[in-house]
């Protein structure tokens, strides 16, 4: 790889940049998707699991003859007989120090610790023959205290749930940078300070969680189909806990009905899948249905968080300081643990800004509900709400516009590189760019004097702003340098065919976002073919190259430089062939559109299509000791930096009703910097569904427990999502800052949404309710929270 | 009373006979007994539309109907709508505007916008907003949902009046 880092991508018909469909929509349009729950194999069996129905509770005894006598059943397992064919694990992390978590099986065992908890399995030729003999069985329980408010978890008082830890805490970390005791005690200091709470909520994947494993005595292997992420971490997690080499295990992952995180866990029931089939020898299949799925997808963002900061009259923030609670179920989930997303609040929060003192630190305890994990924009929108209502705060206690105190306090674009006072290393921002792009967009200085206008009439806008740090393309610094065998690096193999088509695989995964489009684009690029002859493999582990698949916003930035080098190797290689055969050197020598050209003229010397039929069929004419390497794998990952940050910008525009507490969303503005955009309608449409996800949390998305710890909000009636009656239309700009670190300068945009849109949300309401002196600051801003504010209920 | 019900429909243009289980529901009934998977399954309580099929020249949710009430119905799924080309110009519009990513909502959500676009030709946003707030998608943010519905409208029946 030679010249400056745009020159290759940079080139004649270059397909970075541009608004390409994706090759696999066409498919998906004509219902012709391959989920796991549309295949089917012979002698394909169905589980269905007894989960417990309390939150904690002993097991005296399971009484299973009924049920082992039901129609169709063909097997029913207990906790304690899968535990003979499965070992536990235990969700910890080096690096995080100090985090524990208690051994966890893919049943309870002798003990349920959440409502949802798989208790026992039934495998039964059909899912409805499986569901019948569930419900026959009974369970002897003895209800044990739950420990359900996370306030209270540390307390003396309240039962430890996991005695051999000693206590209810399952990680601390405290960080201080800089000075925040100076910063705080500076004369000239206004303090604001507020208790934010985000609520608990999960991602209501529409496809649910879904496996169909399938075991084969004969040949010792176990083959998995799986919606998942990480088709490589599952390899590794099927074959340590059930006594299997890595060799002996491939996970392929076909079409995926949404993830966003929440598929990229080790699930107790999928992992039971596997042991089931095993023990059976005949694939087992188990697709979570909603109501389970709101009790074992993992769930996430339950957080309080006392913070305050400090600024000065001239508009100057000095500090913050931060003190999240948060409670994870209890496990920590494995293997990327539940400590993650309040390490992320210390990491992230106050990050857009210039301060002289941080302080912040989280806690983590555990509790008798669902596990909470690592959920979309992780820690993002937890810490934005936080900083961006703080910074809000603070402009309405010296009574500046909020957008000028962000333009006053956000870090310099020309700052860069630099590091932030939570130790976040950041490459180049551009958090200026994005704030005046995002203020043109939507016409600022307009909307303030419609709302001024509209409020002598009685309605009520609200103008909500958010800026915000981004977490995409981790190095091994996130999961690695803790133990976890989960690939910061991915591969990518380009293959040139006879018929001059590229056959192209990657190690990220493909779930909707358009990973395979932007590699096929990069491939098409890269090499100079037409993009319609890429044809791209991702998610099987014994086709692509090892990596760690997508999540994180790390399939362009990651899997996409790494296609580059294929491609970049194999034209190489192909016009080492070239030259050759045409009698020149292959540096005066390129390839467009699918032919090999002259690189000054342009002129077409030789088709793909002729190169590859001498190549594969007629070597015999090329010369005796010419290298004829069609394909090239090359493998990449971030080295310069732990995670490649970046940023963007968020504003909410909306209307308050008063009298009913209701908010209707009037329009959302976001420009975000994902470094070098390689196919802009798909990453609009990124930003677009992280801010509704973002918006979801807001307003609507609530896993609401009862003091004994049951889920009251287990079904779509109860549990409210974003629909598209309520959504208002979302603009999106783009500032671009390409990463240095790799040629393709790709950022991860899968974040961005979702980081800033509950903050954007959050600052306008409270925009709105500013002259009645109301406020929320606990997520979901339900109307009866809101009419609460107002003192009218 | 017997478990079973035999039962007679045309299910995209076909003739199909089948003995159904009493309590089994439409979508599974398509996706179990005759492999037409396109049709899915997302909440099983009606409301999140990724079920959504033509039955009787009707939209309905393919987990609130059983299969047993289909005698003598017609139903057309997005195989059958496939095929027929019925719903070419949104599949192009879709795919042309990205308005899909997973695809899991997709065959549902092209079914009801069928639907608004069978009975009003040049729908609002606001219009599509409302005729869709009953499909379910987590992925999009619905935006280019609507943009794509607007290219199909225009395409079939020309610009939108002002």
């Amino acid at each position: 790889m030679t010249g400056s880092p745009l020159s290759e991508i940079d080139r004649p018909n270059s397909y970075i940049g541009r608004s390409v469909p994706r090759p696999n929509a066409r498919r998906l349009v004509a219902g012709r998707g391959a989920y796991v729950d549309d295949l089917r194999l012979p002698r394909m069996a169905h589980v269905a699991f007894l989960r417990s129905p309390h939150a904690h509770a002993r097991i005296l005894a399971i009484h299973a003859e009924e049920a082992r006598r039901a129609p169709g059943v063909i097997r029913v397992v207990t906790g304690r007989e899968l535990a003979a064919h499965c070992t536990p694990w235990v969700g910890v992390l080096h690096h995080l120090k100090g985090l524990k978590s208690a051994p966890q099986h893919a049943m309870a065992v002798d003990r349920a610790c959440w409502q949802g908890e798989p208790v026992c399995a039934v495998v039964a030729r059909s899912r409805a023959e499986a569901e019948d003999a569930a419900a026959l069985i009974r369970v002897d329980w003895e209800e044990l205290p739950a420990v359900t408010d996370m306030e209270t978890a540390l307390d003396p008082a309240t039962p430890v749930i996991h005695p051999d830890l000693g206590d209810n805490l399952a990680f601390r970390r405290e960080h201080v940078g800089g000075d925040p005791d100076a910063a705080f005690a500076d004369p000239e200091a206004v303090v604001v300070e507020a208790t934010f709470h985000t609520g608990r909520h999960t991602g209501v994947c529409l496809e649910g969680r879904s496996i169909l494993a399938d075991w084969n005595p004969a040949e010792e292997r176990l083959t998995v189909y799986q919606s998942t992420q990480a088709p490589h971490m599952m390899q590794t997690v099927f074959a340590r806990h059930l006594g299997l080499r890595e060799g002996q295990v491939r996970v392929v992952c076909k079409d995926v009905g949404g993830s966003y995180g929440i598929k990229v866990h080790v699930y107790p029931d999928e992992v039971a899948t596997a042991a089931l089939s095993k023990m059976l020898g005949r694939p087992v299949k188990f697709v979570a249905d909603r109501i389970e799925g709101m009790v074992s997808d993992i769930h996430a963002r339950d957080h309080r968080l006392r913070a305050r900061a400090a600024v000065r009259r001239d508009g100057t923030l000095l500090a913050m300081e931060v003190d999240d609670l948060t409670g994870i179920g209890p496990y920590s989930v494995y293997p990327r643990t539940s400590a993650v997303e309040g390490n992320q609040v210390v990491n992230l929060c106050g990050g857009p800004y210039v301060l002289k003192g941080y302080r912040a630190k989280t806690t983590v305890v555990f509790q008798n509900k669902t596990p909470t994990c690592q959920y979309r924009a992780v820690g993002h929108p937890i810490a934005t709400a936080v900083t961006e209502g703080l910074v809000d705060l603070a402009a309405e206690a010296i009574g500046m516009d909020p957008a000028e105190i962000r333009r006053r306090n956000l870090i310099p674009d020309d700052a860069y590189p630099c590091t932030s006072l939570s130790g976040m290393r950041f490459e180049a921002l551009s958090h200026h760019k994005c704030l005046a792009r995002l203020l043109e967009m939507m016409d600022y200085e307009r909307l303030r004097a419609e709302q001024a206008e509209l409020r002598k009439h009685g309605i009520h806008r609200g103008i909500g702003l958010a800026c915000f740090i981004e977490l995409t393309n981790p190095s091994p610094f996130m999961y690695g340098i803790g133990g976890a065998r989960i690939s910061a690096m991915d591969g990518a193999t380009v293959r040139l065919d006879p018929d001059g088509s590229l056959a192209v695989a990657s190690g990220v995964t493909e779930q909707g976002q358009g990973t395979e489009a932007i590699l096929a684009q990069i491939a098409a690029t890269a090499v100079g073919v037409p993009v319609e002859r890429v044809r791209v493999v991702t998610g099987d582990t014994e086709v692509t190259p090892y990596g760690g698949g997508t999540w994180a916003s790390r399939g362009a930035g990651i899997g996409g430089e790494a296609m580059l080098q294929a491609g970049l190797a194999l034209k190489e290689g192909i016009l080492a062939v070239a030259g050759a055969m045409l009698q020149a050197r292959p540096e005066t020598l390129d390839i467009r559109g699918g032919v090999v050209v002259d690189r000054a003229s342009g002129a077409e010397r030789l088709p793909l299509e002729e190169l590859g039929r001498v190549v594969y069929f007629r070597g015999d004419t090329l010369p005796r000791d010419l290298p004829r390497e069609l394909v090239a794998t090359r493998h990449w990952t971030p080295k310069e930096y732990p995670f490649c940050f970046t940023n963007g910008a968020q504003a909410s525009y909306l209307e308050v009703d008063v009298e009913t507490g209701f908010v209707r969303l009037l329009g959302h503005w976001c420009v975000e910097d994902c470094g070098t955009v390689i196919n802009p309608m798909l990453v609009e449409e990124q930003i677009r569904g992280g801010v509704v996800q973002g918006i979801g949390g807001a307003l609507f998305e609530h896993c609401v427990y009862s003091p004994e710890g049951q889920l009251l909000s287990g079904s779509l009636a109860d549990y409210l999502v974003p629909m598209s009656g309520e959504m208002p239309d979302i603009h999106v700009g783009h500032v671009e800052t390409p990463t240095r670190e790799s040629a393709l300068g790709a950022k991860g945009a899968g974040e961005a949404g979702t980081a800033g849109a509950p903050a954007a949300v959050q600052n306008a309401i409270n925009d709105a309710l500013r002259p009645f002196g109301a406020r929320v600051l606990a997520q979901p801003f339900t109307p009866a929270r809101i009419l609460a504010a107002l003192g009218r209920i | 009373m017997d478990r079973f019900v035999a039962i007679r429909l045309t299910v995209n243009g076909e003739p199909v006979e089948a003995r159904v289980d009493a309590r089994l529901h439409l979508v599974d009934f398509l996706r179990e007994q005759l492999d037409l998977t396109g049709s899915h399954v997302g909440c099983e309580h009606g409301v999140c539309g990724a079920c959504t099929i033509r039955v009787n020249g009707e939209i309905v949710r393919g987990c609130l109907m059983l299969a047993a009430q289909c005698d003598g119905a017609e139903v057309w799924t997005i195989e059958g709508l496939t095929e027929t080309g019925e719903i070419a110009a949104l599949q192009e519009a879709f795919v042309a505007r990205n308005a899909l990513q997973c695809g899991f909502c997709t065959p549902g959500m092209l079914v009801a916008a069928a639907e608004l676009l069978r009975r009003e030709p040049r729908p609002s946003r606001e219009r599509i907003r409302d005729w869709l707030g009953g499909n379910y998608c987590r992925c999009t943010g619905y935006h280019a949902i609507v943009d794509a519905v607007e290219q199909a409208a225009a395409a079939l029946h020309g610009a939108p009046a002002e």
